[in-house]
């Protein structure tokens, strides 16, 4: 059989879980992280990362949105879908999921967007005209009260929001880690450890991911970039990473040194079939060479314009390594055989429902609606958005 | 073989509606199934399985099992000496056309057929997220595929190998232990087909079914005992090398 | 009351919220199949469902209704065990219209997949070299196939 080394159990060859499975961890992934460093400001009151605050929640809420969509696309019958919130089968964290995903959308992201912006949302009903004003008029839900006292309110209870935000985006992303880590058939994925590399990895990618957007969309409108903040968002960056290689190291390592029946195919696969996504890609290029970087502006007094650079290419790295991440959990736990005696190769076409060019436009996909929400709420920090921006000045 | 004409006139409709009453069997026309009176398993005797593949071409027959994908199949082991982490292990097209003539050699051979192994505890019904597959109250697992979403979550689950996503249907689908032939009186098409009698059913709940008597008095495993999936599949004389 | 004032805005939140709640059980009462939950948490109507696929095998019992000599003749030969439809294929739709011609196996090819000697198959199983045992001549000329020992009662004769 072409593509199979050794053994397989027939209905192994082919694999059943594509990219798309890849791609859903890594877009709520992004929605956790871009979540937890919002909270670094409200909650923990890191006063430094305040300016990236909304930008974070509006992230959030884009690839909040687009998440769901890779999961439609692989389905074998997409039009059921709405079964799981039917029907749920409440032994399935599958199907669970779905109900922390409404829980995390509606209960937290909207609530707490809604809440912040709401002062905002009123100005802009009064100030704009055509469906702008009516479109602005619907998000304030009829109520224009933005007294001091109301808006005391907005923000206690908007403070609880995102308290209870903070488990609830654990639990968001720890949950994808448990659909995978609670599949005892499966050596690769079955771990306790799984949850838990999945939201730290989750919270590397979503701060860089953030850290990223606030630089670019800094310099696209021509205003400068708060150094203070980017130095203490890569510091939480670095630290975060540094347990998540741990954790990942911790998983190696205990495979390696118990060597049960299913560590010498797993040790085999990592080495040929995995090598390339897996030690290079996700450990030197994604791991290891981001963590050099940041360490060196830990420890090292660099000048600005080095800073920025090394932020940005941490950032960037990162964003790959955790992709890859995923890839290697998702791709790898199905290019070998539960026989433990063989493996397969994943075939990924390029202009199918599940290949590769459907990925990269579902990665894009939250950007333009990032776009979008920026417009509708913008986002940018305290003196610059009290005046109406242009993009929604009356006609 | 010779019939005359008037034996063909009685035959005929005698045929007629002995097939009837079998064609016939939906649970109203069959009142005499009753669900929770059976708990149905299946007994394989490795040292009878000669590697012929009848099950396997008959199971595609009788359930329109797509090319590539199979419901059951058999795997020919060899292990070389006492090397049982070791085997050798084949399965060219589920064992489909048999098994190439193997030569002699100072290792020893053997068959597994695989199936279903209609867990009691199995982890697929436990992972769908919408009740799309489930244990009957007779203990067959089936899959609604008018409910399933073709998530593939199961696959995933199954210890096994035995589910797959039907590549037309797009839902997932697996051996049903040929529940619509065993509900009725039948037993399975592997079954039926098998020469040896190297796979046997067995209705659990009746105290008269042989295969009790084997149970007791030999000596018989389930494949990966560790998953605790309440395998109800069991195998007379499984090596140790088997996986 | 002040709180209520400078609070209606979330009261009008956590009705949107109830609505939608509302809404959402109302959506499935309606859309929950009937039988779902009969008898666990899935669609009970479905056990019937897959109890009513067509049969491809009639099984030995429905081919001896017509060939009971051809069944006589078996039950005292080393085929004995072997069901009829495990050599001559599924023949549901013969029982059902007898007039339907299933057709004679082809004996070259099908007692060569169980008899062809491999030394995977179990030692005590009757195996033979096709070539060396018949040399190219057909099976059934020396054995008959519902009782094939060479000497049986309606056996063959060399």
């Amino acid at each position: 059989m072409p593509g199979v080394e050794g053994f397989m159990y027939p209905n192994e060859v082919s694999l059943y879980w594509s990219v798309l499975i890849v791609l859903y961890p890594y877009i709520t992934g992004l929605v956790a992280g871009a979540f937890i460093l919002a909270s670094l400001a409200r909650i923990f009151r890191v006063e430094a990362v305040k300016p990236t605050y909304r930008l974070a929640l509006l992230t959030a809420l884009a690839f909040l949105i687009v998440a769901p969509l890779p999961l439609q696309l692989h389905l074998g019958h997409p039009e059921r879908s709405l079964e799981m919130y039917m029907t749920p089968h409440r032994s399935s964290a599958m199907a669970m999921f779905g109900f922390v995903y409404l829980w995390y959308l509606m209960a937290v992201l909207v609530v707490e967007i809604w809440l912040d912006f709401r002062a905002d949302i009123v100005a802009l009903s009064q100030s704009t005209r055509g469906w702008r004003h009516w479109l602005y008029k619907a998000m304030t839900l009829g109520s224009d009260n933005v007294s001091p006292r109301a808006l005391q309110i907005d923000e206690r209870v908007g403070w609880l929001v995102t308290l209870i935000g903070v488990p609830s985006a654990f639990l968001l992303h720890g949950y994808v880690g448990f659909i995978f880590g609670s599949i005892k058939a499966n050596p690769w994925w079955s771990s306790p450890l799984m949850p838990v590399v999945f939201i730290f990895s989750a919270m590397v990618s979503g701060i860089a991911a953030v850290m990223l957007l606030y630089m670019a969309t800094t310099r696209m409108r021509g205003k400068v970039i708060d150094m203070r903040c980017v130095d203490t968002i890569a510091m939480y960056l670095f630290y975060i990473f540094i347990v998540d290689f741990s954790l990942e190291m911790l998983d190696l390592i205990h495979r390696i040194y118990e060597a049960d029946e299913s560590f010498r195919s797993l040790d085999f696969m990592v080495h040929t079939r995995l090598y390339f996504s897996q030690i290079v890609l996700q450990i030197l290029v994604g791991t290891l060479t981001p963590l050099v970087l940041l360490f060196l502006t830990q420890i090292a007094t660099l000048r600005e314009v080095v800073r920025k650079r090394i932020y940005a290419a941490a950032g960037s790295l990162a964003l790959v390594g955790i992709l890859a991440m995923r890839w290697n959990v998702v791709i790898g736990g199905q290019l070998f055989s539960k026989s433990f005696l063989g493996y397969t190769t994943n075939k990924m076409a390029l202009a199918t429902r599940e290949g590769l060019l459907v990925s990269i436009a579902l990665l894009l996909l939250p950007l333009p609606i990032l776009a979008v929400l920026v417009k509708i709420l913008p986002p940018w920090p305290e003196g610059e958005h009290t005046a109406i921006p242009e993009a929604v000045a009356t006609p | 073989m010779t019939i005359t004409r008037r034996q063909l006139l009685i035959l005929l409709p005698a045929a007629a509606v002995a097939w009837e009453s079998v064609l016939a069997g939906t649970p109203e026309a069959s009142p005499n199934y009753t669900m929770t009176e059976h708990w149905w398993s299946m007994l394989i005797d490795i040292p009878k399985c000669i590697g012929c593949g009848n099950c396997v071409r008959a199971c595609q027959a009788e359930n329109d099992v797509p090319d590539g994908f199979f419901r059951t199949w058999v795997e020919r082991y060899h292990v070389a000496d006492w090397h049982l982490a070791n085997p050798e292990v084949i399965s060219p097209d589920g064992g489909e056309e048999g098994f190439p003539v193997a030569k002699e050699d100072q290792g020893k051979y053997f068959f597994v057929p695989k199936l279903c192994n209609q867990c009691a505890d199995s982890p697929c019904t436990q992972v769908c997220p919408v009740g799309a597959t489930f244990i009957s109250p007779d203990g067959v697992v089936l899959v609604d595929q008018k409910y399933c979403l073709g998530c593939a979550y199961c696959v995933q689950a199954c210890p096994y190998g035995c589910r797959y996503i039907h590549p037309q249907k797009k839902v997932a689908d697996k051996c049903t232990l040929c529940y619509h032939r065993i509900r009725k009186g039948l037993t399975t098409a592997c079954c039926e087909a098998c020469p040896t009698g190297a796979r046997q059913l067995a209705d659990l709940k009746n105290p008269n079914d042989p295969i009790h008597a084997f149970l007791k008095t030999n000596s018989v495993q389930v494949l990966k005992p560790q998953m605790a999936t309440g395998a109800k599949v069991f195998y007379n004389a499984l090596d140790g090398s088997v996986r | 009351m002040r709180i209520f004032k400078d609070a209606g805005h979330l009261f009008r939140l956590a009705a949107l919220f109830a609505a939608g709640t509302l809404l959402f059980f109302v959506i499935r009462g309606f859309v929950v199949p009937r039988s779902f939950g009969e008898y666990g948490h899935y669609r009970g109507a479905a056990i019937a469902e897959i109890a009513a696929h067509p049969i491809r095998f009639a099984g030995q019992g429905t081919c001896e209704t017509c060939h009971a000599d051809v069944a006589q003749a078996k039950s005292g030969g080393k085929h004995a065990q072997v069901h009829c439809e495990a050599c001559h294929g599924p023949l549901a739709k013969h029982a059902d219209d007898p007039s339907i011609d299933p057709g004679k196996p082809d004996t070259a090819a099908l007692c060569v997949r169980c008899h062809a000697a491999s030394a995977a198959r179990p030692k005590d199983f009757p195996q033979v070299d096709a070539e060396q045992h018949a040399g190219g001549v057909a099976c059934q000329t020396c054995h008959q196939p519902h009782s094939p020992a060479i000497g049986a009662a309606s056996g063959g004769t060399k």
